[in-house]
């Protein structure tokens, strides 16, 4: 007999759904806001070649950049406590999208800020600016201006990534989609209607960050 | 039970386990290029359906998380009545996943290749099919080789996600001695070593190689 | 008394000796033209003068402000130095009429509708007030290059430095920017300005340096000196410009 698709049990926990999914982008919005901070404090460390701290970041970027996001979790979430450590599911969930977005835009943003032209800088340098004001109003915002696109699909792939902070019990989307099947033993379903609420966040945000950076960081429509 | 482990034996626990890790990765790599392979010529071909649907199908992959794939890919696997085991599961979705990612990083490739190229082809009276593997595709491979390297490092992570449907590599070989030998710190610290040890050798030769790359030019 | 004087000036890029003890006294409303061979260090000498290029050896004063062997308030003698580059070299993230104000608001901490109504007037003065609101790549090379004289103009220089700010322009556009520049001479303005154009140089510059291979080689008043020419050197320099 041919297995006969229902969503009906699926749907009916539609809250549930919905509930993770509001998480999962709240999850997202601290840890991008957090994330490209460390991220441009990180760049302007390793751009200005800021001893130690250029170093450090080097070190952390390669480490992040290298290990995979669940060891991250579990190391900051299982490992931390015996350092005395200790924090809830979504602070864990949180400081791991923190560490590892941080540790990608590092790298987008210095690309950024070392494609600056050097007339541009010498422009400044002429009228007088010191280093800071370069930086601040020369530098940075045609920086984070060029590589907002590259920003913007790192923050998707951290947010498709928290899918697996439902490891740890963070009450995200994937969270509630386990729970979900193993009430309704749905489950090719449930996660059916998961992946496409997971693709129409990608989507969102897309859009979201492209509008936010068309008008705050470029500062006009082009 | 209860039974002492010693440091040796959890690193050689996991240096067993990260066998596993990297047959998985050997093969989602191998596997997924090959699919990528065929997702790129559809992707680029002449024929709008094809280009549509191939299109479609690397969106929804880069759009949707891994674990979500492995997901639907086991599910859907045992609704189709095929008895799915935790490793067919994972070197299925994970080849999926793979093929979509190179598939779109060569379709760049592709694209990197001057206008130029295609009209000089063009006038010799080169077909497509000559254009694409007398100059179109030579030029797109050199390109391609770093980013290609670069994103074997993600498909090397990406397997740790697998542990999550039950298949015993590194990372779920080290959460469940970390429960064994209530010593976590240690155990998902080695695991991250075991890890970086893998990817970071690959990571710099890609660097390499782009490094390269940009001086031929 | 001069505004700018240069003493025994010497400048190294590594093993590369650029500038061999540069001597050079500007008096305030001196409009001053160097010339000479690609490489002679006109560049270098130019972008000494506010301390975009270090220097190793030797004296500048700026109107009081001192650099002794390179060492000096950088930030003191670039408010009294501008510099139009040329490639304009304008913010692309900010109007016109931000790119004039940035200077004033951030370094002089002038007040925003105080450096509003500056930028408004420079850009009147190099006729280009209706583009306040426009940015760079909305502007021809032209118009970009009177903003950056407005920029640089805005934070009311003693000297202002043109290195080459014709060179990139298209044929057309170049008599737009030249007027500007003598305007500003005929104002009081004290100019150094590179520049290939040798009828430019006689028309409007009191004053003519030649450089070759890092010494000031030549000078005097242009006209004189490119009608007679006492060196080899330049004779040759004149006559292939001319030809060319
Ligand atoms: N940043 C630098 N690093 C190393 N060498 C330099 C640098 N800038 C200039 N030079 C060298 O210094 C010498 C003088 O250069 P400069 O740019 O001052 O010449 P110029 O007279 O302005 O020539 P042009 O007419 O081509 O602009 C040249 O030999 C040049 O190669
Ligand atoms: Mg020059």
């Amino acid at each position: 007999m041919a297995y006969q698709f229902d969503f009906a049990p699926v749907i009916d926990h539609a809250d549930l759904l919905l509930a993770g999914a509001g998480f999962t982008l709240a999850l997202t919005a601290v840890g991008a806001v957090f994330g490209i901070g460390l991220g441009t404090a990180g760049a302007i460390c390793r751009a200005w070649k800021l001893r130690p701290f250029d170093r450090l970041f080097g070190v952390y970027v390669e480490a992040i950049r290298n290990t995979p996001f669940l060891v991250q979790l579990f190391f900051i979430f299982f490992g931390l406590p015996a350092l005395g450590v200790r924090m809830g599911e979504w602070q864990a969930a949180v400081l791991a999208m923190v560490i590892n977005l941080g540790a990608y835009s590092t790298e987008i943003i210095r690309a950024g800020i070392e494609a600056t032209p050097r007339g541009q800088i010498e422009a400044a340098q002429s009228l007088a600016l010191t280093r800071r004001q370069i930086f601040r109003h020369v530098v940075l915002r045609p920086a984070l201006a060029k590589v907002w696109p590259a920003l913007t699909s790192q923050v998707i792939i951290v947010m498709l990534g928290s899918a697996v902070c439902s490891q740890i019990a963070t009450e995200e989307l994937t969270f509630a989609a386990n729970f979900i099947q193993s009430r309704n033993f749905r489950a090719f379903e449930t996660y059916f209607l998961t992946t496409a609420l997971y693709f129409a966040m990608a989507l969102l945000i897309r859009q979201l960050l492209m509008q936010l950076g068309r008008h705050v960081i470029v500062g006009r429509a082009r | 039970m209860l039974v002492q482990f010693t440091t040796w034996d959890i690193v050689r626990n996991l240096l067993d386990a990260a066998k596993w890790t990297l047959a998985l990765s050997l093969i989602a790599f191998v596997l997924g290029g090959l699919v990528g392979l065929a997702i790129l010529f559809a992707r680029i071909s002449k024929h709008r359906a094809l280009q549509a649907a191939t299109k479609a199908y690397i969106e929804v992959f880069q759009g949707t998380p891994l674990l979500m794939q492995l997901f639907i890919v086991f599910f859907g696997l045992s609704l189709a009545g095929i008895d799915v085991s935790p490793w067919l599961a994972a070197a299925a979705g994970l080849t999926l996943f793979t093929s979509a990612y190179l598939a779109e990083i060569w379709r760049g490739c592709v694209d990197a290749v001057p206008k130029g190229q295609w009209e000089a082809s063009a006038t010799l009276a080169l077909s497509y099919t000559q254009q694409m593997r007398h100059v179109i595709l030579p030029q797109a491979l050199r390109i391609a080789i770093a980013p290609t390297v670069g994103f074997s490092v993600q498909v090397v992570k990406g397997t740790a996600v697998t542990s999550i449907i039950g298949f015993t590599e590194l990372t779920k070989t080290g959460s469940m001695l970390a429960n064994a030998t209530f010593e976590p710190f240690v155990v998902f610290g080695l695991v991250a070593a075991g890890y970086f040890a893998l990817c970071y050798p690959l990571s710099l030769y890609a660097k390499r190689l782009e490094r390269k790359f940009h001086v031929a030019r | 008394m001069s505004l700018v004087k240069i003493a025994g000036l010497h400048k190294h890029f590594g093993a590369n000796h650029v500038l061999k003890g540069i001597d050079l006294d500007v008096a305030r409303g001196d409009v001053v033209a160097l010339i000479g061979r690609s490489g002679s260090g006109k560049s270098t000498l130019l972008r000494t003068i506010n301390g975009l290029e270090s220097i190793d050896k030797g004296e500048l004063v700026v109107d009081g402000t001192a650099l002794h062997d390179g060492r000096g308030d950088l930030r003191a003698l670039r408010q009294k130095v501008g510099m139009v580059f040329q490639q304009f070299n304008l913010f692309p993230h900010l109007t016109a009429g931000q790119n004039v104000m940035l200077a004033p608001t951030v370094v002089k901490g002038t007040p925003k509708p105080e450096a509003c109504d500056i930028a408004k007037e420079m850009l009147l003065k190099v006729g280009l007030s209706d583009k306040f609101d426009s940015y760079p790549d909305q502007l021809s090379g032209g118009q970009q290059q009177r903003v950056a004289i407005a920029r640089a103009l805005a934070m009311q220089p003693k000297v202002l430095l043109c290195d080459e700010i014709t060179s990139a322009l298209d044929p057309e556009l170049v008599s737009e920017v030249l007027a500007v520049v003598r305007q500003l001479a005929t104002e009081g303005m004290t100019l150094i300005m590179v520049t290939h154009e040798m009828r430019f140089a006689r028309e409007v510059g009191n004053k003519l340096i030649f450089m070759h291979h890092g010494r000031i080689h030549e000078s005097g008043d242009p006209k004189t000196v490119f009608a007679d020419p006492q060196t080899p050197e330049l004779a040759n320099f004149v006559g292939a410009v001319q030809a060319a």
